[in-house]
């Protein structure tokens, strides 16, 4: 699934400023994003992790400030170019197959042959004709991320997809993440997640505040993180400052 | 007493045997309900779901509006349709009051409203909540606007049959523009205020019979779909 176009799934913001009221919710971000890594975003609660991802990937305009991908301002043409799981899977009142279906129309033709292989590749060929909202919390959330990568996207953005799922359906997400991955698609994760972190994660921008605090390598990350607020959040301690 | 349990004894004999005259103004009643309905339909659903899916100057206000004239009194309507059909009105020359199109016109009027207010609810709060994902895979609105519709079809199905509870069960538009004519515009409605009026209680307590039966119907018949789709999970 998902053939990544080197180019276009090479992302930058500059001074990215997204402001409601007199506050800046996400403040002065100048961002590269690397092509074809897995890069996880982290930061304790209200650091404007799930804002960022939304103005990455052009779901909300910034207030001041421009996103690029592939050297381009984001626009309508990139962003179909594009997908995300939101954390909460919003799914179509039909069926599991329809819901496929829907996305698969919207580029073109869908084949019943192209849905059933796509269930098949997140294990849920059996459930076709069930209405999709009686899925389980696990099933639902594979069921959102087939509907995303059924575009064959160059970006995948996703907003804590396995926040409420048990170790077995996290588990059953990040398999298919990481085969999306594995065949070009360049992910962009938002997650509370230490351990799905440490499991996923190619590059970590860590977020405090709304301003960007860090970018760097996984392994540095966890191992030697720059920042103390970095620091604080690795150890558990709440970050006042 | 005894006259009260007698018309009620005829009023059963006269459903039961499928009195000519009762079928008749049954017939037209359904006609007539149904009709304006399903115009109301045509008209109030799109019209719900553009300014569900609209933002626009004046749509709270338009929201507002709507609302209001759910609440529309029936006799202001027929006050209003007569007012148009009539000889000395602009639409006079059609020569459509006293008939069942006038009829039709007025019902349509009346419930519209209420179709396009209840229609608006239900697209705004299935749009509020597909709109993130929707704006994610760059949906066009013309497919999202077909899409919301779909998915709301039992809520939607739902507001169509309260539409047509209302028409059915209302008098003071159709006596207006209808004139309550024996065997032309006599619905069930009209037909059970002369009745009673006239002291015929068998008939009237006929109509009743089956007006509540209608009611009881149209209610159990929501029930049973939004029971439906809950389970389905199509809701």
């Amino acid at each position: 699934m998902g053939v990544a176009d080197l180019p276009l799934s090479s992302g930058e913001t500059r001074s990215l400023v997204y402001r409601i009221g007199n506050a800046n919710l996400v403040d002065g971000i100048d961002l590269q994003v690397p092509a074809g890594t897995l890069t996880v975003i982290m930061g304790p609660n209200g650091a404007g992790k799930s804002l960022l991802l939304r103005l990455l990937h052009g779901l909300i305009a910034p207030t001041v400030g421009q996103v690029f991908w592939g050297g381009r301002p984001l626009d309508e043409d990139l962003r179909k170019s594009q997908a995300m799981v939101l954390q909460r899977p919003v799914l179509l009142r039909r069926s599991v197959a329809a819901n496929i279906r829907f996305v698969l129309k919207l580029r073109g033709a869908a084949s019943s042959a192209r849905v059933m292989e796509i269930l098949e590749e997140v294990g849920l060929a059996a459930q076709a004709g069930q209405a999709a909202r009686l899925l389980s919390g696990g099933e639902q959330q594979r069921l959102s991320l087939a509907r995303a990568l059924a575009l064959n996207p160059h970006v995948l953005f996703l907003d804590e997809p396995s926040a409420s799922l048990d170790p077995a359906s996290t588990a059953a997400i990040e398999a298919i993440v990481r085969r999306a991955h594995a065949c070009g698609t360049k992910i962009v994760f938002v997650t509370h997640d230490l351990g799905q972190a440490r499991r996923l994660a190619d590059d970590v921008v860590f977020l405090h505040r709304g301003r960007l605090v860090e970018h760097t390598p996984a392994r540095q990350f966890f191992e030697d993180p720059d920042s103390e607020a970095a620091r604080h959040y690795l150890d558990g301690r709440l970050i006042f400052s | 007493m005894q006259d009260f349990a007698k018309a009620f004894g005829l009023a059963f004999q006269l459903v039961l045997s499928a009195d000519g005259d009762l079928l008749e103004i049954i017939a037209l009643s359904l006609r007539v309900s149904l009709t304006a309905s399903a115009l109301a339909c045509i008209i109030g659903l799109p019209l719900g779901a553009a300014v569900a899916m609209s933002r626009f100057r004046g749509r709270m206000a338009t929201i507002v509006l709507l609302n209001a004239l759910m609440g529309l009194p029936p006799v202001v309507v027929g006050l209003l349709i007569y007012l148009l059909l009539s000889n000395a009105g602009p639409l006079g020359w059609m020569r459509l009051l006293y008939t069942p199109t006038a009829m039709i016109i007025a019902q349509t009027l009346l419930i519209t409203p209420i179709v396009a207010a209840l229609s608006r609810e239900v697209v705004e709060q299935l749009h509020n909540e597909y709109a993130e994902q929707f704006r994610s895979l760059c949906v066009p609105t013309a497919t999202a606007v077909r899409a919301l519709l779909w998915d709301a079809r039992y809520s939607l199905l739902t507001v169509g049959m309260s539409g047509f509870g209302r028409a059915v069960a209302e008098v003071g538009a159709v006596i207006i523009v209808g004139g309550n004519i024996d065997h032309l515009t006599r619905v069930m409605t009209t037909a059970i205020a002369l009745e009673t009026s006239k002291g015929d209680l068998a008939l009237a307590l006929a109509l009743g019979i089956v007006l509540i039966a209608i009611a009881l119907t149209v209610n159990a018949s929501l029930m049973l779909l939004r029971l439906t789709a809950v389970k389905y999970a199509y809701a």
